[in-house]
């Protein structure tokens, strides 16, 4: 079943366009890659789906998301989505949280808004939510404010947050940049777990593309605003058709290939 | 073998500021006890991740901090020399990120000026503009530009011939390529690679990722709160880690599928 249609996106600021004329399609319970260069649009995709684009930004085409037609849409339509079916994690949490509230009362106001519940009920969710995205003493972290949390626990409110409504999608966009290698690992093998455990589509946006091979099935693989191709992971890497994924592909399997010679011998 | 630079118990500590009106100012220990020996013609690399205390080192080993304990020692001197610019001629430094290390109000060619005037680097000044910009592949039309006109790439090559322009034996290259896109990356480690392997140019690499270690340095320290965990040969470290951070370190690398 097809989740979210994307067609013939374009995003222009003025007469600059920075996404042109983009096209995917996402199933029920997929994992797609979005890569890409800083400037390529890769992020400017993600927010057009979950309208959040910067003002002044000019979009055509068509976004479908579960039947309804999203694009160009008031805040006041998309909010029933946003949050609720479409989840969202950011790269930098320390930013995308707010530094005045207590992170509990930040993860039930989804809930709150969404499925109308009480604080108190509200509250108790987070703590268990606080629980599923590994959280040690969840019922202290609910208490606590961001700048009290170390990065790696961060990123885990920023996925409670994302996660708490239960949404078919969730878009990620390098939500582990900004983290040690340690925490990033343990930071994606919980969205994989817990995309997996829900159900969920994922769209991961990132710049790294072990990272991506690592996290989902298809690529889209994005290049100053155009996307240059869509293919499986292991299509990309047994045969990308683009110049410029084979690019990619080969630096990557480069410092793939010098890590392996180094830490394994040459021996995979 | 010479040895270039040397850190002896090298300790440094931070005062962290009061948490409240009465309480007593805690410190926090960046670097505790390092001990560090650069030959002529390594290729060392420091990594760790955020809050280990690597950039705390790099800036001790330039001279741009001061010790809380132990010594730098720049051929078996004690640091500061007395004549700093003699040590800066023969050590020095690439940061992260060119955007901020680079005078955007300085065109490319001052900007490469500018150690060999300060340091009074007795050379031709402008032919070793040309030449110092060549060997980083950059072309003589770049001097008049200025930092905004180049891409990201093109302004780390800026600062690399910037910190290569007085000759020095020893570059000090703090996360190079941490900032850059991917491809970008790339042909700066080959440039750094080329570099070292070429023009015999001693460097500390410091990096939080395994694959630029593994890629560009012969040997290695692992770093973790202050501390160096393990050091050793790059190959030995990676292939037999000993201890468990280093491991852990390794095994969080993304790896790619196998080739089909």
């Amino acid at each position: 079943m097809t989740l979210l249609q994307v067609r013939n996106l374009t995003i222009r600021f003025g007469r600059k366009v920075v996404v042109d004329d983009v096209s995917f399609d996402l199933d029920a319970g997929e994992r797609l890659g979005i890569i890409g260069e800083s400037g390529s649009g890769k992020t400017l995709t993600s927010l057009a789906v979950i309208g959040l684009l910067p003002e002044g930004a000019v979009v055509d085409g068509s976004i479908v998301f579960d039947n309804v037609e999203i694009l160009n849409r008031s805040d006041g339509q998309l909010s029933s989505i946003r949050g609720n079916h479409i989840g969202m994690v950011f790269q930098e949490p320390l930013t995308a949280l707010n530094p005045l509230m207590r992170v509990g009362k930040q993860i039930a106001q989804p809930l709150r808004i969404h499925r109308g519940m009480r604080m108190k009920a509200a509250l108790a969710r987070a703590t268990e939510l606080c629980e599923r995205v590994g959280l040690p003493d969840p019922e202290r972290i609910v208490r606590s404010y961001p700048h009290q949390l170390s990065g790696g626990q961060r990123q885990r409110i920023g996925l409670a947050i994302a996660l708490a409504c239960d949404p078919s999608l969730l878009i990620a966009d390098e939500p582990t940049t900004a983290l040690d290698v340690t925490v990033q690992q343990e930071v994606l093998n919980l969205i994989n777990e817990l995309v997996r455990e829900q159900g969920s589509a994922l769209m991961f946006v990132s710049h790294d593309l072990p990272v991506v091979s690592m996290m989902t099935e298809r690529v889209a693989v994005m290049r100053s605003g155009t996307m240059v191709e869509l293919a499986t992971v292991s299509k990309l890497f047994g045969g990308a058709r683009h110049e410029y994924s084979q690019m990619l592909v080969r630096a990557a399997r480069q410092s793939d290939d010098e890590f392996v010679r180094i830490s394994e011998g040459g021996h995979r | 073998m010479t040895e270039l630079l040397r850190a002896h118990a090298l300790s440094r500590t931070f005062k962290l500021p009061r948490a409240g009106l009465r309480s007593e100012r805690s410190v926090r220990r960046a670097l505790v006890e390092m001990n560090l020996t650069v030959n002529e013609g390594d290729r060392l690399g420091i990594v760790g991740e955020s809050g280990s205390g690597k950039t705390t080192l790099a800036r001790l080993l330039l001279g741009l901090d001061i010790p809380t304990s132990g010594t730098v020692s720049f051929l078996g001197e004690t640091l500061p020399l007395s004549d700093m610019r003699r040590f800066r001629r023969q050590v020095q430094v690439v940061f992260q990120d060119p955007r901020s290390s680079l005078n955007p109000r300085m065109s490319v060619e001052d900007i490469v000026l500018e150690p060999l005037e300060c340091l009074a680097v007795d050379e031709p000044h402008s032919a070793r503009i040309d030449e110092v910009l060549t060997s980083v592949g950059l072309s003589r039309d770049m001097r008049r530009r200025y930092p905004h006109e180049l891409s990201g790439g093109q302004r780390q090559r800026v600062a690399i011939a910037r910190a290569l322009a007085p000759r020095p034996r020893l570059l000090i290259a703090d996360e190079p390529v941490s900032a850059l896109d991917v491809l970008v990356r790339d042909e700066i480690l080959a440039l750094l690679a080329n570099l070292t392997e070429n023009l015999g140019l001693t460097m500390v690499l410091i990096s939080h990722d395994l694959s630029v270690i593994a890629r560009l340095c012969d040997d290695v320290v692992v770093m973790q709160n202050g501390v160096a965990v393990e050091q050793g040969k790059t190959v030995d470290v990676f292939r037999a880690p000993s201890h468990p951070f280093t491991k852990t370190l390794i095994a969080s690398v993304p790896r790619l599928p196998e080739p089909s």
